[in-house]
């Protein structure tokens, strides 16, 4: 029970600094996109940031993890194509409905209902990647 | 008097915008949170799970997997969902979303209206738009372009451009150069001929 209170707490935050910093909100990833604001490379350089100096303090400490493992955070897989398509295919998605995966469901449970077409939209690029996945450069 | 100006300051912090630095800063803490519990921040995966979980593996292989191990990513969804709501519907106000003039003027020609303090336009997410085929076409469209991406890239804003930058990686940097190419080309060229 702890266990799984402690994933909801975390997602709880998430929810509400996605929304309260607006970065689940449609209107600025278009300002992002129309270079008319630093607001959302203001979080996303923070949050990199942030994440830069943990990792190294885990890394250079070994820092074990809630159970007492090490952590090991692998690498990504090698490769160029699957990212570079992918990257770019997520782009076009990202910049017209304003919302990646996190915001999808934040905004879902916010009451904002047409969110659904997305999030159904997802599953089905989801299902159609798994389809097709062998037939890919990756 | 001084505990009047704190709880001032306090309702402020609660419906304001949170600037973002302590936006950013808290959102790396969360991917460091999840770390330390031992798993990895990102969230399209769980789209993968989702698939799984409707019996998918027993037609395609890429739903094969054991997505009951990723079940605290589900979890980490309900709680966001609630976030969500409680700061939606508790913590804002009609300061909120306050963009760029000129980001204004320019949706104003869109067909798209200012934000007022609300997230989402209602011309394109507007419950009306359930009437217009187009609107659902574009909310379809951009779902399926999400979902199909970023489980091809292999991760999402969260995965690569949070985790995977946070961890020096270079295919993260690969896949988060390429959202932003998208990405405009998506909002200087395409959305300006898919909303007109």
């Amino acid at each position: 029970m702890k266990n799984i209170l402690k994933y909801l707490l975390v997602g709880f935050v998430f929810g509400i600094v996605l929304t309260k910093s607006e970065a689940v909100s449609w209107y600025r990833i278009y300002e992002m996109f129309q270079f008319q604001s630093f607001h959302m490379y203001g979080i996303i350089g923070v949050a990199i940031f942030t994440g830069v100096i943990g990792i190294q303090i885990i890394k250079r400490n070994n820092i074990k993890d809630i159970k007492g493992n090490a952590i090991a955070i692998p690498d990504k897989e090698k490769g160029s194509a699957r990212y570079w398509i992918g990257g770019i295919i997520f782009g076009l998605g990202w910049a017209l409905v304003g919302s990646c995966p996190g915001p999808i469901f934040i905004l879902l449970g916010a009451g904002f209902w047409t969110v659904l077409i997305v999030l159904f939209g997802a599953l089905l690029g989801t299902y159609l990647y798994g389809l097709l996945k062998s037939k890919l450069p990756h | 008097m001084l505990l009047i100006f704190a709880q001032k300051n306090s309702m402020k912090i609660i419906f304001e915008t949170w600037s973002w630095y302590v936006s950013g800063f808290l959102i790396g803490l969360i991917m460091l949170a999840l770390t330390y519990f031992g798993k990895s921040f990102g969230m399209s995966s769980n789209l993968r799970s989702l698939c799984s979980m409707t019996g998918l593996g027993k037609r395609v292989a890429f739903f094969d997997f054991d997505w009951k191990a990723q079940r605290w990513n589900l979890v980490v969804v309900l709680g966001a969902m609630l976030g969500g709501f409680v700061a939606v519907h508790f913590m804002s106000d009609a300061s909120n979303v306050a963009i760029n003039p000129k980001t204004i003027a320019q949706l104003a020609q869109l067909g798209i209206e200012a934000p007022n303090g609300k997230l989402m336009p209602d011309a394109l997410f507007g419950i009306a738009i359930v009437t217009s085929p187009k609107a659902i076409f574009i909310l379809l469209i951009g779902g399926m372009l999400i979902g199909f991406g970023s489980r091809y890239a292999g991760g999402c804003t969260s995965g690569h451009a949070i985790s995977g930058l946070s961890n020096l990686q270079i295919p993260s940097l690969k896949a988060v150069i390429g959202f932003f190419i998208g990405g405009l080309i998506m909002a200087h060229f395409l959305l300006p001929l898919l909303v007109n």
